[in-house]
């Protein structure tokens, strides 16, 4: 008998290379259903974001791995161990809270040694792999301090400290950085970045903010109203917005609400042609997707259109134009920096880059 | 920004009302304890001898002692009932803590001597309690320690001030953000050691205070011993009110209490100080 059938609590994952998996969890909080029918799988070293608006359910999804909420429905598995029937002590998953939770008793030192001293580790190993850690997110010179003295990305530091000295198999981040400023946010995403492929340990990041989403992750899962939405690359769900809720969200887009006709694409003033049946038809184009038709000759396979320029956002590198196509329909176009433009001026786009969306 | 006068016409109440009613007396007990009692008089001959006497006569330090012993077993078992019950408010009581909390403060509404009477009728020689004891057969006489006892005493001054140990233990468990607990768990400690580790340190302000409350409230209570302490339950309070009632020792009587009083202070004192310790803001 093997081990697996002697403990249904044990079985190999059902998704080869898969850390976590998490299958068809619902969760509601009285007549509130926060998650519904969840079915997410994250690789062992990848990084994943769930991405969301407030109230979508990302921090409830994190909050059930972590094993501070119980699933309503579903199951959790990882490593071929059921998760969701442990208590949050015994599971081997550690988390950065949002306003990081250090104990604020206890110094630098003693919050990152909490959960080796708590799982009784021998003084030597607690004091060797503490001042690891230390040094991994450059503390080592606060470790005397009491985390009140520290500044916002140092406790953030402390806090990373503290979940990685354990080791953790996944480690799961609430907003980590949304108490930062600007400048501090993007330093802190690189170094996030830097740890986690250094380590090799997987991350399950959640986040509102689609720029950090995207530049951090290896794949993004879009949540909406508590289901997932899409789940795919950052360049993938940028490239091909599977729903209009989803271009939306992630990086700015044009949706054009129209029709497919007898091949071709009617929307407001913008017609093209266009495979796939007939009927009302959303699409996405993104304003970079769009050029000044005399920046060069127009290939086959491109629709053009007129338009006259409304508005102007300079933004260094490139500029925002909003262009009116006639009939009050507004299209954004971004184009490389280029001098002041008004008045009416002919726009191209690859047929191909009207990517069709569901509603 | 308010003008001089505004301020100084907004403090002239309570400053008068201190001054009158407890600076003023304070005073007065001071001065009284330096003086002397002749042939019924209160002479203004000032001396130490009154303290001279607090300290050479056992009976006065006897009952001091007894007094802190009291106090310090209230102290205790009221901790014993407020932590625990405070704990179960603030962490585990769920939608039930709004009632429980009314029910712990609803007590406080009930005057002390009505308390202190009920509790007579429950530990009497003929009371509830000891025909209860001998219904059940387990005893065939009243029991006599009930009441006229230090335990008595104990007794009544533990249900009297729980609450008061309660409150603050319970504003201080309130106060713990609760991603603390989350973390504590999250990096493997069960519910004990989460307890141990960090409720418990984060609480010692509140448990602290509510110490103190405890103990310097029963250090100078006087009701519970005259009502279910007996000769054997009396404590510094009622030497201090026998000395200056029928006793007529006016100056004795001051004596103790500035003793009493810098007693008190020390120990407020002192808790200020560790519960600052204590805090982590």
């Amino acid at each position: 008998m093997n081990s697996a059938a002697a403990n249904p609590q044990h079985r190999p994952p059902a998704t080869p290379g898969a850390l976590l998996e998490v299958l068809g969890v619902a969760k509601r909080f009285g007549a509130r259903e926060v998650l519904k029918d969840i079915s997410l799988n994250i690789a062992s070293g990848e990084f994943l974001t769930l991405l969301g608006e407030s109230g979508s359910g990302k921090t409830t999804l994190l909050r059930l791995v972590a094993g501070f909420e119980q699933p309503t429905a579903g199951e959790i598995w990882m490593g071929g161990q059921q998760l969701d029937t442990l208590p949050p002590y015994e599971r081997r998953v550690n988390t950065v809270f949002q306003h990081y939770a250090l104990f604020p008793h206890l110094s630098v030192r003693e919050n990152v040694a909490y959960g080796l001293r708590v799982k009784r580790t021998s003084a030597t190993e607690t004091s060797g792999r503490v001042e690891e850690a230390l040094r991994m997110v450059k503390m080592q010179e606060y470790a005397e301090s009491r985390p009140s003295k520290l500044s916002g990305g140092q406790q953030q530091r402390v806090a990373l400290a503290r979940a990685l000295v354990n080791r953790p198999l996944l480690l799961l981040l609430d907003e980590p950085l949304s108490a930062l400023d600007a400048n501090l946010r993007k330093q802190m995403q690189s170094e996030l970045k830097a740890l986690q492929r250094e380590l090799g340990i997987t991350f399950l990041f959640v986040t509102h903010d689609q720029e950090e989403a995207m530049a951090l992750s290896d794949r993004i899962a879009l949540l909406r109203d508590g289901a997932l939405e899409q789940v795919a690359s950052p360049r993938e769900i940028y490239a091909h917005p599977v729903t209009a809720y989803t271009a939306q969200f992630i990086g700015q887009t044009n949706l054009l609400r129209g029709k497919i006709m007898d091949g071709a694409a009617r929307c407001g003033s913008l017609r093209w042609r266009a495979d796939g049946p007939s009927g009302a038809a959303i699409f996405s184009l993104r304003p970079e997707a769009i050029c000044l038709a005399s920046d060069g000759a127009a290939p086959p396979g491109t629709a053009r259109f007129r338009a006259a320029v409304q508005q102007q956002f300079f933004s260094g590198a490139s500029e925002l134009l909003e262009v009116n196509c006639g009939g009050g329909q507004l299209l954004r176009v971004r184009i490389s920096a280029r001098g002041p433009l008004s008045g009416e001026h002919e726009f191209v786009f690859a047929t191909t880059d009207a990517i069709r969306v569901q509603e | 920004m308010y003008s001089r006068a505004y301020k100084m016409l907004v403090s002239l109440p309570p400053l008068l009302w201190v001054g009158l009613f407890l600076l003023l007396p304070y005073a007065l007990m001071f001065a009284h304890s330096f003086w002397a009692v002749r042939d019924g008089v209160i002479v203004h001959d000032w001396n130490l001898h009154n303290y001279a006497t607090l300290f050479s006569k056992p009976v006065y330090v006897e009952v001091l002692l007894r007094t802190m012993r009291i106090a310090a077993s209230v102290t205790l078992s009221s901790l014993l009932l407020g932590y625990p019950l405070a704990y179960y408010l603030s962490f585990h009581a769920g939608a039930r803590k709004e009632l429980l909390y009314q029910l712990v403060i609803v007590p406080l509404w009930v005057s002390y001597l009505v308390r202190g009477y009920a509790w007579k009728t429950i530990l009497g020689g003929e009371g509830v309690l000891n025909g209860f004891l001998q219904y059940l057969h387990l005893t065939h006489e009243p029991v006599a320690f009930l009441l006229y006892s230090p335990f008595a005493v104990v007794l009544v001054l533990t249900h009297i001030y729980t609450p008061f140990v309660f409150l603050p233990i319970y504003a201080a468990l309130e106060h713990i953000p609760r991603p603390l607990v989350e973390a504590s768990q999250d990096l493997g400690a069960g519910s004990l050691q989460t307890f141990l580790r960090v409720i418990l340190p984060l609480s010692i302000p509140g448990l602290l205070a509510g110490a103190t409350f405890a103990f310097v409230l029963s250090l100078g209570d006087f009701l519970a011993p005259l009502l279910v302490g007996g000769a054997s339950g009396t404590m510094i309070a009622n030497v201090v009110q026998s000395l200056f009632g029928a006793a007529f020792d006016w100056p004795l009587g001051a004596a103790i209490s500035v003793g009493i009083l810098i007693l008190t202070i020390s120990l407020l004192f002192l808790s200020e100080r560790l519960e600052k310790r204590w805090s982590f803001k």
